[in-house]
């Protein structure tokens, strides 16, 4: 019996983890590889959302277009980000709906893009991590994963085969944590306020660690935590399900 | 004039109502008096999310062919004896309503709830021309005993705590016995009903929105929870619809299939308690109604949105679902967003109503979340329409500056991957340097909106692409 072909994965690592947090990128790797694919990194920058929700539609084809040849000749496109994946996926076709001749080709890229966690699980099949994490942990829903990808049990699913690893639903898990990308900046004290409840709310599920899908959530709502003096950490849930759960957490000191 | 706005304010108003106690006390009742309702009230009945998709299809059939239906719908409505009167603004439907309550005498004029009647300032129009305007919806009385606006579209008062209604009739209502109670808020609407009943009463015209107009029978339909409505239309001789154009359905069989998404969006009801139709003025023979019947049908830009990309936002039937499901409205209250129409419908229709110029804060205030889009009855796209503002923006120039500019070197790296990954693995690895001690910055110089409430995570080290590659070498 010949064994199938190791299908080719493409990495869309995000700009946020490439440069803030590279940890998630090869959490990512390893878990796409232990699904039974072949990883591959191709030279990338920017899905082009913040210039998409900034109005600049120019520069977002610019970078869609970009992304789409870097990543000719795999397999699939797999992004630990439900806000990343969701561009790729939903924005980029609409980008280029009135140009029938670059349609095609986005949106046979965008067929190819899937966020890591509805790749391993709705893609791979994967029931099962071989991972260990030791203590309770909370979930946040992040809005573009939760509703234009439809995220919301796969991560749960595999988070339940983690050994030693209990889970804690967190109230109010699909509500906006107020990070919005540029948002968060432009409109910085609303956004703030938006993070405060989610912080009173990871609080009160009681659980020692956060996590969720989308580093720039993570950011946003592990900033609002630290500067509060909580002790609740934060982690993407790629990290933890690829028993890489031991690394210093979101914006804490590196050993 | 269209109402006066402090939309350019938007972020001045956020700060405010972000620091008004009594304020964010009110706004806990939007997440606790709306959200489970609509949820439990979508989830008994099965065919609800069909049921969505029908009343998108139903409006977007109308607005493929809105001339026909207005044509049809004035047919009836003036062979029932009705008049019907065309508004291209505001101020011509304020003057419209001014002119009939002169020709009739009128010196007070009882209102049901209308937004239109927010949209055009009516209440200035009627005091300028010595008539009263006496608000009869029980929230939109005490809105205007407090010369304020409606912060909400279905609930005027929700910036409001009881308390502070209670204060306000004691103030006001100065003939009751001050040692009564108003504890509850049904001793508050026992009171607001014994009072405006006499001014029912004395009312000479009765003005009303509508929730829809009907083209098959020319009548107008308004959903209500209080009853003011019906007696604001019935007991006057003369009743005024105000309504724009975007309202009509084409048959009574689409209303009352919109209907069943209507009230369970909004407030997590089958149906509001009272859904009242009316056509026409008082027949021979009927033993009430009144003598005159009017429609005022008002454009006020909304013809330029049917041929545009804001088109889908003519969909809207007001439930207010979106600003009860909204991030940003939660937080900042409908006061804040400067103008008749707040939370994420407000912020696409307002700048179609008063200018991108004037209101380009509204579509930026959002974080996309997309929880309004996925709540809305008539399944409008609203983040993308707020996306095809901001797209405006853009191409006008009207950006800030410092975002323009932001972007600007962000895409100029972006475009340029080499220059990025020389670029981003140097940065990195000094920002990692500098914030390594604490794993965070507690403060950014260009990050200043997020760094005065939140850390800012320090990069781990060097990039993800510069280690992987690294790796990969090493494995070779």
């Amino acid at each position: 019996m010949s064994a199938e072909p190791r299908p080719r994965v493409g990495l869309f690592a995000t700009c946020l983890v490439d440069l803030i947090r590279p940890s998630i990128g090869f959490a990512s790797a390893k878990l796409i590889e232990d699904s039974g694919c072949d990883v591959v990194v191709p030279e990338q920058t920017c899905c082009g959302q913040p210039a998409f929700n900034s109005g600049d539609r120019k520069t977002a084809k610019a970078l869609a277009m970009q992304a789409i040849d870097a990543f000719q000749g795999v397999d699939y496109v797999v992004a630990p980000s439900g806000s990343c994946a969701g561009q790729l996926k939903k924005h980029v076709p609409e980008l280029f709906a009135d140009e029938p001749e670059l349609a095609r080709r986005a949106d046979a890229f965008a067929a190819k893009v899937y966020e890591l966690m509805s790749f391993l699980v709705d893609v791979r099949g994967v029931t099962a991590v071989d991972a260990r994490f030791e203590g309770s942990v909370t979930y946040h829903d992040s809005c573009a994963g939760l509703r234009e990808l439809g995220i919301r049990a796969q991560p749960r699913k595999l988070l339940e085969s983690v050994e030693g690893l209990t889970l804690t639903e967190l109230k109010d898990s699909d509500v906006c944590c107020g990070f919005g990308g540029t948002f968060a900046v432009k409109y910085g004290e609303i956004s703030d306020a938006i993070v405060a409840k989610k912080s009173d709310n990871v609080a009160a599920a009681g659980a020692g660690t956060l996590l969720a899908g989308d580093l720039g959530c993570l950011m946003n709502m592990a900033g609002k935590l630290q500067r509060q003096g909580r002790p609740m950490k934060a982690r993407h849930v790629a990290e933890v399900l690829a028993g890489m759960g031991d690394e210093p957490a979101i914006g804490e000191p590196q050993a | 004039m269209n109402a006066h706005s402090t939309s350019p304010a938007f972020k001045e108003n956020a700060h405010r109502a972000l620091n008004d106690p009594a304020l964010q006390r009110a706004l806990g009742n939007v997440e606790t008096g709306f959200i489970g309702k609509r949820r439990k009230a979508a989830a008994k009945l099965p065919e609800f999310e069909d049921l969505r998709d029908s009343a998108r299809d139903i409006k977007n059939h109308v607005l493929a062919h809105l001339d026909l239906y207005l044509e049809a719908y004035e047919a009836k409505v003036t062979a029932a004896g009705g008049h019907v009167h065309y508004a291209p603004t505001a101020e011509d439907a304020s003057r419209i309503v001014v002119e009939i309550c002169k020709r009739v005498g009128a010196r007070t004029v009882a209102k049901g709830k209308s937004m239109i009647s927010e949209e055009i300032e009516l209440n200035t129009a009627l005091d300028a021309a010595g008539v009263k305007p006496i608000e009869t919806d029980l929230g939109e009385y005490v809105i205007q005993l407090r010369g304020e606006r409606p912060s909400h579209i279905i609930a005027p008062v929700i910036h409001l705590n009881r308390d502070q209604i209670e204060s306000d009739f004691r103030r006001v209502h100065t003939g009751l016995p001050e040692g009564r109670n108003l504890d509850a808020p049904e001793s508050l609407l026992a009171e607001a009903r014994g009072i405006l009943r006499e001014k029912f009463l004395a009312a000479d015209v009765g003005v009303t929105g509508a929730n829809f107009l009907i083209a098959e029978t020319g009548t107008s339909v308004i959903v209500t929870n209080e009853g003011n409505g019906d007696l604001s239309q019935i007991l006057p001789k003369v009743h005024i619809v105000l309504a724009s154009i975007e309202k009509l359905v084409p048959t009574l069989d689409d209303v009352s299939q919109t209907l069943r998404v209507l009230a369970r969006s909004a407030t997590g009801q089958e149906l509001s308690v009272y859904t009242t139709f009316s056509t026409g003025p008082r027949r021979p023979g009927d033993v009430d109604g009144p003598e005159e019947y009017h429609v005022i049908l008002l454009d006020n830009g909304r013809s330029a949105m049917l041929a545009g990309e804001f088109r889908d936002m003519l969909r809207c039937i007001r439930c207010g679902a979106c600003m009860n499901h909204c991030p940003v409205y939660h937080a900042v209250g409908g006061h804040a967003y400067g103008w008749v129409y707040p939370g994420p419908m407000g912020a696409v229709l307002t700048p179609s109503l008063t200018g991108v110029k004037e209101a380009g804060h509204l579509p930026n205030a959002s974080t996309f979340c997309g929880r309004c889009e996925s709540v809305c009855p008539v399944r409008i796209p609203l983040p993308k329409l707020m996306r095809h503002w901001r797209e405006r923006e853009f191409e006008r120039h009207l950006s800030p500056a410092p975002v323009r500019a932001g972007l600007a070197v962000w895409s100029f790296f972006a475009r340029r991957p080499l220059l990025y990954k020389l670029a981003t693995r140097a940065a990195m690895s000094v920002l990692s340097l500098i914030g390594r001690g604490k794993g965070r910055f507690s403060a950014l110089p260009l990050a200043k909106g997020w760094t005065a409430g939140r850390d800012f995570a320090a990069p781990q080290g060097s990039t993800f692409q510069a280690r992987w590659n690294a790796q990969a070498r090493t494995r070779r």
